[in-house]
């Protein structure tokens, strides 16, 4: 459940979504995808209402565990989900690479280690170049050799005007993003950039002044419609 | 809706079954030995040539059934599915795809189901054998979309194997297999008038004595065929894009 959360994000650039499991991270990304039933309020996604038809070729969502099938190789995964948005046939290849799997191109997904499955999931939501990336929890269970490469391959992406939109519970990659939103039982506590966050707290880190935000702000359920915007 | 995804989804869920060979050979071969099951509990008796091509139409109609439910809930309990529908695919390219790939096992199934049923076993058929394999087919393909109904139909792994009890045993009770549909008592007989699976008995039955004309077996094949496209129909209406 989400509460009165409004909130609109800029095109472009890398934002975090960060806060304690169960926070309500995966709500707002599942709301602004569109897959998510949304009670009241509205979510408006790059001009459009969140998960209208024309969005579906614009928008690319990866969910929290690897959204992929087990019994197909990499390759087939990926040329299926080619042939769903219609892409060019290269576009198989660009993704592979951009996620480091060629190696593993023809084995199937069932025998690739977790941080593998989750890099053949992201790599389906890179195809067709979407505009707005939704990326839920992408580096959980990632060797840091592994996570620091796919933070610079979301900061390459971010510089060719794709906006990314990545939620974390951990909270030292909230240095990594351009902008925070940090979060706490359906409400967004802060949204700032990573500097401004730890100037206007005072903290010495992004855990620290998420403490102080929590002791600022004591939990409250205030008004339960959400109205958020997104790029 | 769109011919080449439909397509492409057909071709992807046909991939994953050949990359489980033990599942394709559960498929084709599991209804043949329960028909021949049959066969052999009767082997002493004359009930197998009565009741024999009513095995054909019950045995791939379930296991079609339970098969293209699991597989469907599968999509949807990995994830999949989410990415699915968050993606430019129409659920009706889902449902048809799902539909093609499964239909096509059917058809395998169903031959293979016939002919050990005639062949092995020693069934009298009496009318065409292509016909009854086009019954069989039919049949067997009414099991898949029916699946598909169900799983969309259901939110959990519990709700979508609980529908296996609640529609295919009542079409199993009421198909005229325990007692001649004629002599059921009034209402449930216009219920199993109503049943799919009472149709696709009818039709076996039918082609196997030879009783019937072509036109019968023909109006039973478009009752069976109605059932097929309103379970797409409805299958892919319910499909929810949005979900809790």
């Amino acid at each position: 459940m989400l509460h009165g959360l409004n909130l609109s994000i800029a095109r472009g650039g890398v934002v975090g979504l960060l806060g304690p499991s169960g926070c309500g991270k995966t709500t707002l990304m599942r709301s602004i995808v569109g897959v998510q039933v949304v009670k009241s309020g509205s979510v408006t996604v790059l001009g459009e209402s969140a998960g209208s038809p024309s969005l579906r070729h614009r928008v690319g969502y990866v969910t929290q565990s690897a959204s992929v099938y087990d019994d197909l190789t990499v390759r087939q995964n990926l040329q299926y989900f080619r042939a769903v948005l219609k892409t060019p046939k290269s576009d198989v290849d660009r993704v592979i690479d951009a996620t480091d799997l060629g190696s593993r191109a023809g084995q199937l997904v069932s025998s690739l280690s977790g941080g593998e499955r989750s890099r053949v999931s992201l790599a389906g939501a890179l195809l067709g170049k979407p505009e707005l990336l939704v990326l839920d929890e992408p580096t959980v269970g990632l060797d840091p050799v592994l996570r620091v490469e796919l933070w610079s391959l979301f900061h390459r992406l971010a510089d060719q005007g794709t906006t990314l939109l990545v939620s974390s519970h951990v909270m030292d990659e909230a240095t990594r993003c351009d902008r925070l939103l940090l979060m706490r039982d359906g409400e967004v506590l802060a949204d700032d950039t990573p500097a401004g966050l730890l100037a206007s707290t005072g903290a010495p880190d992004t855990e620290t002044a998420f403490l102080t935000l929590i002791g600022q702000r004591p939990s409250e359920n205030g008004n339960p419609s959400s109205d958020e915007r997104g790029a | 809706m769109n011919l080449q995804r439909t397509l492409a989804t057909a071709g992807r869920i046909l991939t994953q079954i050949r990359h489980d060979p033990r599942t394709i050979a559960l498929l084709l071969v599991v209804p043949s030995l329960l028909i021949g099951l049959v066969a052999w509990i009767f082997s002493n008796t004359t009930t197998f040539s009565v009741i024999g091509p009513s095995m054909i139409a019950l045995f791939p109609f379930v296991v079609m059934f339970l098969v293209t439910s699991i597989t469907t809930l599968r999509e949807r309990r990995t994830g999949t599915l989410e990415r699915l529908l968050s993606m430019p695919l129409g659920k009706g390219d889902l449902i048809l795809g799902y539909t093609l790939a499964f239909g096509l096992l059917a058809v395998l199934q169903s031959a293979v189901a016939v002919g050990f049923a005639v062949w092995v076993c020693g069934l009298t058929i009496s009318g065409s054998i292509w016909l009854l394999l086009a019954v069989a087919v039919a049949d067997a393909i009414l099991g898949t979309t029916m699946g598909l109904l169900a799983s969309a139909f259901a939110n959990t792994e519990f709700q979508v194997v609980q529908f296996m009890p609640a529609l295919i045993f009542p079409q199993i009770l009421l198909g005229g297999i325990f007692i001649a549909r004629s002599q059921l008592p009034d209402g449930l007989r216009q219920i199993s008038d109503w049943l799919p699976l009472s149709h696709a008995i009818d039709a076996m039955q039918a082609v196997a004595t030879n009783s019937q004309d072509a036109a019968y077996i023909g109006g039973e094949l478009l009752i069976i065929g109605a059932w097929i496209v309103g379970s797409i129909v409805v299958g892919s209406v319910t499909l929810r894009r949005r979900t809790p």
